[in-house]
């Protein structure tokens, strides 16, 4: 008798488990709001046709290194070479001149940041040590050019000087 | 005879076809041309639908897992199986060194010929199917189960031990499951009192002179009338009738992680396609039988006497819906269902799924008949 009781409750929940199972699948089936997928051409420049959703790349993504500007045009790059040394590609390449600041001391400056994009393996290693923090990465991933010269970017914006403060 | 085409009655459109062709040739010939004509809307049925349970079944599966699913050929990704269909009629026919050439290329045919034979037995309409047996139930069991041969012939012949064993596990999963299949469907039989689809009316007086599975839904489908005894045996049907087609979660037979993909690892370009469509086919195949013994197949949907008179204003509303369209709706409604358990249950081992068959489906079927038998000795249905 005892064995026919389990015989029976086993269907019972057999049943419902696999009745609860098919009511979440087909929850979702009736969500069309629940699906994660980014349509990417057509939701690169904002609501696409296609897509409901705009391209939101993630904060950690490594798109490519940029030096950020501020309002006028001012970096923090002091010219160190720390990320030139880190760098295990020899990705970046500094070219720094020596400037006479207004105290009349003589002090490094850099005169170009060169990246090379078609060089680099996103370690971040050149972001990570930099001491003043004046690389970082940008969310940026469409890098097809046909010329792979144009590979080769000067990051510091042309005219641009060093942030007051950073040392 | 003038032509007449009636959404609601085929009978006069068909009998319009045989008139005018006889009237041309002879009997013998116009019987020919009337074969021809059904083989090629029967073909080109067969395309189509099967093209488009591929692109469902990759929707559907998309939907459930959140996703969006092919949306590039076409609107909506409509013709990206057509595309995939020619893709596999340009792909090289590799030929097995030391397999059995003949078998080998004979197998998917067997496959597809078993389905056109299933589907020649089914009412789509008022007046629309093929043949009309006495035995059309018995038939369409006795045939659908035929289709095993083709995949027992494609594992031998392909001399490959995972198409081997592939093929072995698939004889060994249809055996089983054919006994539920058959005895649920013999459940409905005894509600219903005949094995007859639909009804033969006398060609003179135009009597029923034998009453039809689907014309006597007529006053409510049979999972409705035959109530509790039948709501079983449609559960029965519906998991037995998934593991019949070999699809998940009993894909013994494929078991891509175990044997490459079973019975058709060594096929290439369209003979791989053959048997990827009339995987479909049985699909759809198992839900039309289904709709069609369940839920009354192309008949509208009809509330019986008992409720008082207003249900004939109602039943005539239903039946402005044409029948082709409830055999689809409903055929389709249970090809989602088929589906839904495919993306929604984890595949089972296999003794789980001897167990599951020998230990609690074939019991509860017996069961169930001898509880059917005394709901119609008694008249307990409706």
């Amino acid at each position: 008798m005892k064995s026919i009781i389990e015989y029976i409750s086993g269907i019972y929940r057999g049943l419902r488990s696999l009745l609860i199972g098919m009511s979440v699948t087909g929850k979702y089936f009736f969500s069309p709001r629940a699906i994660v997928t980014q349509q990417y051409p057509e939701n690169r420049h904002g609501h696409g046709k296609r897509s409901k959703k705009q391209l939101v790349m993630f904060d950690r993504f490594k798109g490519e290194v940029v030096m950020p500007h501020d309002a006028n045009n001012q970096h923090k790059c002091t010219g160190c070479g720390i990320c030139e040394i880190n760098c295990p590609n020899g990705t970046i390449e500094i070219i720094s001149v020596s400037k006479v600041g207004e105290d009349g001391k003589k002090k490094r400056a850099i005169e170009k940041h060169i990246y090379r994009l078609g060089m680099c393996s996103f370690c971040a290693l050149c972001v990570k040590t930099c001491p003043s923090k004046a690389l970082e990465f940008s969310q940026e991933f469409e890098h097809a050019v046909f010329d792979r010269t144009k590979l080769v970017k000067v990051l510091n914006k042309p005219g641009s000087s060093l942030m007051k403060g950073v040392e | 005879m003038s032509f007449s085409f009636d959404i609601y009655d085929f009978t006069s459109f068909t009998k319009w076809i045989d008139v005018s062709l006889t009237s041309y040739c002879t009997p013998f010939w116009a019987m020919i041309w009337e074969m021809l004509i059904i083989g090629v809307a029967i073909l080109i049925f067969y395309a189509v639908v099967g093209l488009f349970l591929v692109y469902a079944e990759r929707k559907v599966c998309a939907f459930i897992q959140n996703r969006v699913g092919p949306n590039r050929v076409g609107p909506y990704g409509f013709i990206q199986t057509v595309a995939d269909l020619v893709k596999l009629l340009f792909k090289e026919l590799v030929t097995i060194k030391k397999a059995d050439k003949f078998l080998f290329n004979l197998a998917p045919f067997i496959v597809i010929i078993v389905n056109f034979m299933v589907i020649a037995a089914i009412p789509f309409a008022k007046g629309l199917h093929a043949v009309n047996f006495n035995i059309g139930i018995f038939y369409m069991m006795a045939v659908s189960s035929m289709g095993v041969i083709g995949i027992l012939l494609a594992g031998w012949s392909s001399n490959n031990k995972f198409s081997l064993i592939g093929a072995m596990r698939s004889g060994a999963q249809i055996v089983s499951y054919e006994l539920s299949v058959g005895l649920s469907m013999i459940t409905m039989v005894i509600l219903a009192g005949t094995m007859q689809l639909t009804n033969t009316y006398d060609p003179v007086t135009n009597q029923v002179l034998v009453h039809g599975i689907v014309d006597l839904q007529k006053d409510g489908w049979f999972i409705f009338t035959g109530h509790l005894p039948a709501i079983i045996a449609f559960v029965i049907f519906l998991i037995a009738g998934t593991a019949e087609t070999n699809r998940g979660p009993f894909d013994f037979a494929e078991a891509e992680s175990e044997l490459t993909a079973g019975f058709h690892t060594e096929y290439s370009g369209i003979k791989f396609a053959l048997f990827y469509l009339s995987e479909f086919m049985n699909m759809f195949i198992v839900a039309s039988i289904a709709a069609t013994i369940f839920w009354g197949g192309w008949m509208p949907f009809h509330l019986g006497h008992i409720f008082g008179d207003w249900v004939s204003g109602f039943n005539n509303v239903m039946d402005y819906i044409p029948p082709f369209v409830w055999y689809i709706g409903k055929t389709f409604v249970i090809i989602w269902i088929i589906m839904l358990f495919k993306w929604t249950f984890p595949r089972l081992r296999i003794d789980q799924l001897l167990t599951l068959e020998w230990k609690y489906l074939l019991p509860i079927n017996l069961i169930n008949i001898i509880l059917m038998a005394l709901v119609v000795l008694m008249g307990w249905h409706f």
